[in-house]
């Protein structure tokens, strides 16, 4: 059926996928599962590269047990072909009131201990990742809140 | 057409007009009552402009969720609310500045200014969306109207816009949604009409959030999208749905409610709106520095 659907397809010609609606088209939930493109807002060398070349990090991984990450979550990207671990500090997303909605779908790199890659990020954070993020961290693993230093803004 | 003559009958009814209506009174009186029906005439007119000013006291037209007893209750709680923080006349494309104390960073504020792009919901569960562009991002913030945390939200520009939502902001060049956030309120003369900002913004170029073409935009400068978008346009636009009445009174509060509505909280509300004036009027106390 596929390969009939296909062939159909190349039979009226490529540009004509447009102008019918052959697809569904329904608006996107914006959520942050795999293969989700983020966009790094910190100045770590690596985030700065990835998103001058115009290749932004994949989410492959949201470490909760839901697999959609919400704000102030921890995934793993791929960026640049490396492996990295990364804070969601600002989402698309529809969110509760008082907390901030972004027009991109933001992370700060870390590392396995939870310290930032960068020195700094140019972009407003939401005060609740100072409530999330404190959660987070547990005694002796990750320090999550070194994040909150290297902010700019709040919002 | 009955309905009109209804509304009409019962609002005279309830601003005691009645006696002249059928009165057989002497021809000396008709001055005073003349007088009489010019300032009760202001005041019915201020009470239809109160429906645009409180909005949220109206409650939602769907019947399912219509509850005589918890409106009421509702708007004793809000006028309750009202006398503790002044809420002021906005509407969507006003540029408002709200403190919140901040539950994450105890002790301290968060002050987030921006312009209103959505108003929504009845009562208690009143919403309005800021948004604004911070370091070259956008971002945009819900809050509730009623919401306790709030600690002042104060209208920096009192302005409209020619649509009724702007979520189109979300689409358009970041130019028009940036706004200064050390912005100094602007002061508009005492019962001057609101002013109607007719800017017409740029959008960006496709892909959207949602089919703005469809959506009949007044403040959108022209919109270039391929012929056969517009043709789809047409073929699901609904141009009947403006005469269907049934749906108008389905989706609106008949004015003889509103009228009750508001003759129940009209005596408060005015208060309260004197009381800001006076306040307004008030010379705020500064702190005399000293010079070298």
């Amino acid at each position: 059926m596929n390969a009939v659907f296909l062939r159909y397809l190349e039979s009226i010609g490529k540009q004509n996928i447009g102008k019918f609606s052959f697809f569904h088209q329904s608006a996107s939930l914006n959520e942050i599962r795999k293969m989700a493109r983020l966009r790094v807002v910190d100045n770590s060398e690596i985030g700065k590269r990835a998103m001058a070349e115009g290749k932004p990090p994949r989410c492959i991984h949201v470490y909760n047990k839901k697999g959609v990450g919400t704000i102030g979550d921890i995934v793993l990207v791929a960026i640049k072909g490396e492996k990295k671990k990364a804070v969601l500090v600002g989402l698309k997303q529809n969110q509760n009131p008082k907390v901030p909605k972004y027009d991109s779908n933001n992370i700060v790199l870390i590392d396995d201990n939870g310290t930032p890659l960068g020195t700094r990020i140019h972009v407003p954070i939401p005060t609740i990742l100072r409530t999330i993020l404190k959660e987070k961290t547990h005694a002796k693993g990750a320090e999550y809140t070194k994040l909150l230093g290297i902010a700019s803004k709040f919002v | 057409m009955y309905q009109t003559t209804r509304c009409v009958f019962k609002s005279k009814l309830n601003l005691k007009n009645v006696f002249r209506v059928c009165s057989t009174a002497a021809e000396t009186a008709t001055t005073t009552k003349e007088q009489e029906r010019i300032t009760s005439e202001g005041i019915r007119k201020k009470f239809t402009e109160y429906r645009y000013i409180y909005p949220e006291f109206l409650p939602s037209p769907e019947i399912k969720f219509r509850n005589a007893i918890r409106e009421k209750l509702e708007r004793k709680d809000m006028v309750a609310r009202r006398t503790q923080i002044a809420i002021p006349e906005f509407y969507v494309g006003s540029i408002l500045s709200v403190l919140t104390s901040d539950l994450h960073s105890p002790g301290k504020t968060e002050k987030f200014v921006g312009i209103c792009i959505k108003r929504e919901g009845c009562g208690l569960r009143a919403k309005f969306i800021l948004r604004n562009v911070i370091d070259h991002e956008g971002v945009e913030v819900l809050y509730e109207m009623y919401d306790p945390t709030i600690q002042k939200i104060e209208v920096l520009r009192l302005e409209k816009r020619l649509d009724d939502e702007l979520l189109y902001l979300r689409d358009a060049l970041p130019e028009y949604s940036t706004f200064d956030v050390n912005m100094e309120a602007e002061l508009l003369t005492e019962g001057a009409p609101v002013p109607i900002n007719p800017i017409k913004i740029k959008l960006k170029p496709r892909p959207w959030l949602e089919r703005w073409e469809r959506k009949n935009l007044q403040g959108v400068e022209e919109i270039n999208v391929p012929q056969h978008l517009w043709d789809r346009a047409a073929k699901s636009a609904k141009p009947w749905e403006k005469y269907d009445l049934m749906k108008t009174y389905m989706n609106t509060i008949p004015e003889e409610e509103q009228i009750e509505i508001f003759d129940e909280v009209k005596t408060q509300l005015q208060k309260l709106e004197i009381t800001r004036k006076k306040m307004k009027r008030k010379r705020t106390f500064v702190k005399p520095t000293k010079l070298a």
